[in-house]
């Protein structure tokens, strides 16, 4: 196997047939970096699309009032309503499966003015009221200090969490936040903590620029009595979004006078529905990458059985003479094979260094980029995967040697001297 | 050393047979110096492929030096001619990618010789051919005498018992193939069997002993004596 004058032998044949060589090797190449980069691409797809969404619980959903289109026990069509604390009991009595229920509600603000001042310094930002359990649903980073946490709900404590972008806006770089005072719509609240979002786009911007009050805070200080904005709800375990959803618009339904068949009244958004249509869509996808890699692997894979036809048929005269001088049988295959292997696992060898370095400089281009490349994101292919690639190369290798090889020692070695 | 009986051949090519060897018998004694002549088609070639062993036969039997060469293996073939025979062609068949030196090495490394070793026993038959000066030089580099000789060392490198020549002069002018018979002669010299197929009366009239083939038969079998007063039988037959 390590034999010099093997090796010799295939370095030569290769050489002498450098313009050969080199296309037998490209096909292979090109087939290994199509097939690294196809699988690279889909992966940053993926994670770009995955990382949308933050780490949004994927069993969590969402419910807002709209106006009704049914008149119902005396009411028109057309009627705003609102949700109320009362509505977070019922579910929570009624509705089995809930893990986490986290009504908020939006703080006052005049839209387009700036509502939140601090000494010199004013912004308009979004002002939340929330629950501690909104961020298990929705989960933010926490920069410094903490969220609202239960002893200010009961207390309604005026107390704040703000953004990054709030940070960055209100204070110097230098400055600590935690302890300063916000002016908020008029009323004074307390910094207690920051926090950045852990999304992309237009979702980050929206976290990042908003202030997080306690809910009763909200309520009380801004006169919205007990009214509720909309709910964000998680399902336990072996309980199915989607059904909770449903038993949840019910029971709205129910509470506000709503007609049953008005599926329009109560608006909602479930996680579960979404992740499990992008889940298809990605293996969807995976599925057609592979295909469409494997076939370019195959393709070069041809190539080269095809190439190695055309060698044998150029080389009979010189493996007649060697079989004529006494070359065994099997001498003569294993070299034609080494020689396919060789030439399978250089080419495909660097078709793989390719891949992984186009990979690597698409991920370089986007990390500079920042936040704003969107869809795309650590675009990577996983080690296993380029390794049985290049295994697959590798037998492939081989069967493309053999397929030859037989021929050639099939070919008598007087046929082989006659042929000039 | 050779000993062939009632040896057929034919080509199928079809459903034409096309029966090149029509019963042949034949004895070669070790040491003798052998030309087979005879126009295209007589079966000289075919016979030559035959005593080399690249080729199998339909009936008779053939024994090279004691073995009964009926259809074996390849590998078994491959073996004989490596340990046996030495061949030596018309077109040289050198290998072009490869320099004198490691041609002429080429059977010892089917022995699996060490690489060290046949380099050496290479070199030392290159320079009994008087190409010691030329080892490194590939085939395209040489003349078509060198080649012939480096063709005839590769030959001779495997110590074989027998050396089967096709057309060894073909491909070379009188001068040069004078040359070639000359060192022919002195390695029969040594007591190595030699079989020359040729079309070339003179390159025959060097030889001890003139098989002529006609239609895949034998028509004529000369030796020594008696080839110089044919030779001189066909000058007259010219004038």
């Amino acid at each position: 196997m390590f034999d010099r004058d093997r090796w010799q032998e295939i370095f030569d044949t290769l050489k002498k047939n450098k313009m050969r060589t080199f296309f037998t090797a490209l096909g292979v190449f090109w087939g290994i970096f199509m097939l690294i980069a196809l699988l690279g691409s889909g992966e940053g797809l993926r994670k770009g699309v995955s990382s949308g969404m933050g780490d949004m619980a994927t069993n969590s959903m969402f419910m807002w009032t709209q106006r009704t289109t049914m008149p119902f026990k005396g009411f028109p069509r057309g009627r705003f309503y609102n949700f109320n604390n009362g509505d977070t009991k019922a579910m929570i009595d009624n509705i089995t499966g809930i893990e986490y229920i986290a009504p908020r509600i939006q703080g006052y603000s005049q839209e387009g003015n700036n509502n939140v001042v601090r000494g010199e310094r004013t912004g308009a930002f979004t002002i939340q009221g929330d629950y501690p359990a909104y961020n298990l649903i929705d989960p933010m980073n926490i920069n410094q200090g903490r969220f609202i946490n239960d002893n200010d709900i009961e207390q309604t404590r005026k107390v704040a969490v703000i953004g990054k972008r709030v940070q960055e806006e209100m204070f110097k770089p230098e400055e600590n936040p935690i302890g300063e005072y916000l002016r908020i719509n008029g009323v004074y609240f307390q910094i207690v903590g920051v926090v950045s979002s852990r999304k992309n786009d237009n979702e980050a911007i929206r976290d990042n620029q908003s202030i997080y009050l306690p809910f009763t805070t909200v309520q009380k200080t801004y006169n919205y009595g007990d009214i509720v904005g909309w709910y964000s709800i998680t399902a336990k375990k072996g309980f199915s979004v989607s059904d909770i959803e449903t038993q949840a618009k019910a029971l709205m339904r129910k509470r506000h006078s709503i007609d049953p068949a008005d599926t329009r009244a109560v608006g909602s958004f479930n996680v579960e529905n979404q992740f499990q249509k992008m889940t298809r869509l990605f293996a969807g996808i995976a599925g057609l990458i592979w295909i469409v890699g494997i076939g370019t692997l195959l393709a070069g894979v041809i190539g080269i059985s095809n190439i190695m036809l055309v060698v044998i048929k150029e080389r009979t005269k010189e493996i007649g003479i060697q079989r004529a001088i006494g070359a065994s049988p099997g001498t003569i295959i294993s070299q034609i094979i080494t020689e396919s292997v060789f030439l399978t696992t250089f080419a495909g060898y660097f078709g793989l260094v390719a891949g992984v370095g186009a990979i690597e400089l698409v991920n370089n281009i986007i990390k500079k980029m920042g936040d704003s490349a969107g869809m795309f994101k650590d675009p990577s292919v996983s080690f296993h995967v380029a390794v049985s690639a290049l295994i697959i190369l590798i037998i492939a290798g081989v069967i493309a040697g053999i397929i030859p090889a037989r021929k050639a020692v099939k070919i008598k070695p007087i046929e082989a001297l006659r042929y000039e | 050393m050779i000993h062939i009986k009632e040896l057929h051949k034919s080509y199928i090519t079809g459903t034409n047979s096309l029966h090149v060897l029509k019963g042949i018998d034949l004895s070669i004694a070790s040491g003798e110096f052998v030309s087979i002549m005879g126009s295209s088609g007589s079966g000289k070639s075919t016979l030559l492929n035959i005593l080399g062993i690249l080729d199998n036969y339909d009936k008779g039997n053939y024994r090279l030096d004691g073995n009964l060469i009926a259809k074996m293996s390849e590998k078994k073939a491959a073996a004989f001619r490596n340990q046996l025979i030495g061949f030596v062609f018309q077109s040289f068949n050198l290998i072009s990618f490869k320099n004198a030196l490691e041609n002429v090495a080429l059977p010892l490394y089917y022995q699996k010789v060490s690489r060290r070793k046949r380099n050496l026993i290479a070199m030392e038959y290159l320079d009994k051919m008087g190409l010691a000066e030329w080892a490194h030089h590939m085939p395209n580099e040489l003349s078509g005498g060198q080649k012939q000789r480096v063709a005839i060392a590769r030959a001779l490198i495997s110590k074989p018992k027998v050396i089967l020549a096709d057309e060894p002069t073909g491909a070379l002018d009188t001068q040069t193939s004078y040359e070639v018979m000359d060192i022919l002669k002195e390695v029969n010299g040594q007591g190595i069997t030699i079989l020359i197929v040729t079309h070339e009366h003179d390159i025959a009239a060097m030889t001890n002993r003139i098989i002529r083939l006609r239609d895949g038969v034998i028509a004529e079998d000369i030796r020594n004596g008696e080839v110089k007063k044919m030779k001189e039988m066909a000058f007259a037959a010219a004038n």
